[in-house]
């Protein structure tokens, strides 16, 4: 009998030492991580730093997602409000308690008394916090209804421009689609759009499940393989926003970006025409050197230039290669330099990217890059 | 003691467990199989000249690696392989699902068709593709007649179903008692 009761206090003091443990183990690392790591300041940092810029849903440059931006800031105003009040609740029931405590105790009163005045008070204030609670859900949920209707029924223009987005692992093909199919253009990775005229879009994928997202003008939508989906947005407000493959889809998903330029009228007309243009022909020997390495070697097998023999379906079109901002999906601004070491190692800086490494002489490197750089 | 080199046993049993298919899933993706270094010399008849010397036959390892089979594979639809031998079931180019080979079935035997071409039409890619992937080619080439461990040989295709994956593929052998058409 005593030898039983022993041993359960042992357990219980047993028990009471491992949560002490793991109390003062989790203090511990959250002191650490909020205070000493400085971790704190820099999520503070990320969480400010995150609402404007040109990849920001905050920041908002169309019709569309103004609408989305505006409803993302009634969910944060009401929700925010609702916490602060929350919070300041519960301090005060916290402090009052205490109040009463020490006055019970000092007139020797039992702690608790029953008051049916104040309980009638305080149920009628759960009551009414319910409804509140329930009138906010049912605003939310207008409120976000009419907002998806909204977004997606952008009219579309009785000429709507029309741009295939294909998604590869791990980069875009871009083309846009004439009546007249030797107008048509392949980009890759940067689309170019008129401010102020809807643009559908229709997203196919190749391989895997890719989702489009350019936080600037829209919501996000899946590429989804052997199944077309559309959609239709326009930017208000000229300017260059960053897209991102918003679906995990494999080794350098998180490389896999675009740039949405959205440019005047006249500029959107200018860069058209220059982009149906066949590819510049080389004009020095060092050019020609460079045409010929890249039609003899490997690079044809996967890459179309207009104007001559290669037509590579396999990467992207590089007819007009150096008029992009940025090669190999927004990952390196377009140099020589950076098209170098592209050219010569992309396992390294894509690891596991579908172009293979290439070791030419430096003669022919040299070549190769002039050549490409041509190719406005 | 004989608690803990039970334990030892187990815990050993199970770390063989976890690392048995690293090799499988390995991915290099700027190496070639250390094995296959250049057989551009490669000898095309069985005829020698003198005491004949035994050829060991090479070593692909890319045969045990997932990963560089599924290139492989890729690459077969990329080079548009499939234009001329479909998907192994042969068209203006021979089947490359069966046991019945003009050039040779051995992994160096399908490399160096693949370099070199062969001359009833099949092209030759050198100079095309770096070494590694015409490997990786001559991986999935052979895994099509089932001659790669199974574990390794791609499991499904990413798109239409043509054909029962290359992983319950039985290994191709010659027909003995072929039906006759009068
Ligand atoms: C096996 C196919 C293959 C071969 C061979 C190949 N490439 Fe590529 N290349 C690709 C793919 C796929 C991409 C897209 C990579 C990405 O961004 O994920 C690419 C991207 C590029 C880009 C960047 C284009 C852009 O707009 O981002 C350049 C430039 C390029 N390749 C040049 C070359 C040159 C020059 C050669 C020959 C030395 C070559 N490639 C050989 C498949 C290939
Ligand atoms: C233009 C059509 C064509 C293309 C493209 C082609 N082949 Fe062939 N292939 C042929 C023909 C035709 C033969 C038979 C050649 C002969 O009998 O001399 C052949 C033979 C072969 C053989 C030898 C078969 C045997 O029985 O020995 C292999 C292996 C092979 N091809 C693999 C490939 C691979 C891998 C690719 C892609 C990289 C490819 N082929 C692309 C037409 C083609
Ligand atoms: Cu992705």
């Amino acid at each position: 009998m005593n030898t039983d009761k022993l041993k359960q206090d042992r357990q219980e003091e047993q028990d009471k030492r491992k949560i002490l443990s793991v109390c003062i183990c989790v203090h511990l690392w959250t002191k650490k991580m909020v205070f000493n790591n400085r971790l704190f300041f820099v999520l503070l940092s990320f969480v400010l730093s995150g609402c404007r810029g040109s990849q920001s849903a905050l920041d908002s440059a169309g019709v569309q997602s103004a609408r989305l931006e505006n409803l993302w800031w009634l969910f944060f105003f009401v929700c925010g409000a609702i916490y602060l009040i929350v919070m300041a609740v519960l301090l005060a029931a916290f402090f009052r308690s205490r109040r009463e405590q020490k006055r019970a105790n000092s007139e020797t009163q039992p702690d608790v008394m029953p008051n049916p005045e104040r309980e009638k008070r305080l149920g009628n204030i759960v009551k009414g916090a319910v409804a509140v609670t329930i009138i906010v859900l049912f605003v939310f949920m207008i409120a976000s209804f009419r907002t998806g209707r909204a977004v997606n029924s952008l009219r579309e223009a009785e000429q709507p421009l029309v741009i295939k987005v294909t998604g590869h692992q791990w980069w875009w093909e871009i083309e846009y689609q004439d009546r007249i199919p030797s107008n048509n253009i392949s980009m890759a990775n940067e689309i170019h759009i008129p401010v102020g005229r809807p643009v559908k879009f229709e997203l196919q994928s190749t391989d895997v499940i890719h989702s489009f997202w350019v936080p600037n003008l829209h919501g996000k939508k899946d590429l989804i393989p052997g199944y077309k989906t559309t959609f239709v947005f326009q930017a208000d407000k000229p300017g260059t926003f960053w897209g991102q493959c918003a679906e995990f889809c494999g080794h350098q998903h998180a490389k896999m970006r675009f740039i949405v330029v959205a440019e005047s009228p006249e500029d959107f007309n200018n860069w058209v025409v220059a982009q149906r243009q066949s590819s510049v022909q080389p004009a020095t020997n060092l050019q020609k050197r460079g045409q010929e390495v890249f039609l003899t070697t490997t690079c044809a097998q996967c890459h179309t230039i207009q104007g001559t023999p290669a037509y590579g379906r396999v990467g992207p079109n590089l007819t007009h290669i150096a008029s992009r901002s940025y090669i190999a999906a927004g990952s390196l601004p377009n140099t020589k330099g950076h098209l170098g070491g592209w050219i010569s190692d992309p396992q390294k800086i894509k690891p596991g990217v579908r172009m293979p490494m290439n070791s030419y002489s430096s003669e022919d490197l040299q070549a190769l890059l002039e050549y490409l750089q041509t190719l406005k | 003691m004989k608690r803990i080199s039970k334990i030892l046993i187990l815990s050993l049993s199970a770390f063989t467990f976890l690392f048995v298919s690293c090799e499988r899933e390995e991915r290099g993706f700027r190496v070639e199989p250390p094995s296959a270094g250049r057989i551009e010399s490669k000898q095309l008849t069985p005829l020698q000249a003198g005491v004949p010397t035994a050829n060991p036959p090479v070593h692909n390892e890319y045969e045990e690696n997932a990963y560089a089979m599924a290139e492989g594979k890729r690459l077969f639809s990329y080079m548009n392989c499939v234009g001329c031998h479909a998907h192994g079931g042969g068209a203006i180019g021979p089947p490359l699902m069966d046991a019945k080979w003009i050039y040779g079935g051995q992994p160096e035997q399908v490399f160096a068709t693949i370099v070199e071409g062969r001359p009833n039409g099949m092209p030759s890619f050198r100079g095309k593709l770096p070494d590694y992937q015409i490997w990786q080619l001559a991986a999935y080439v052979r895994s099509m007649s089932g001659q790669v461990p199974f574990d390794a040989a791609p499991a499904r295709n990413d798109d239409m179903k043509a054909k029962p994956p290359e992983n319950s593929i039985e290994e191709a052998k010659p027909i003995k008692n072929m039906p006759r058409i009068p």
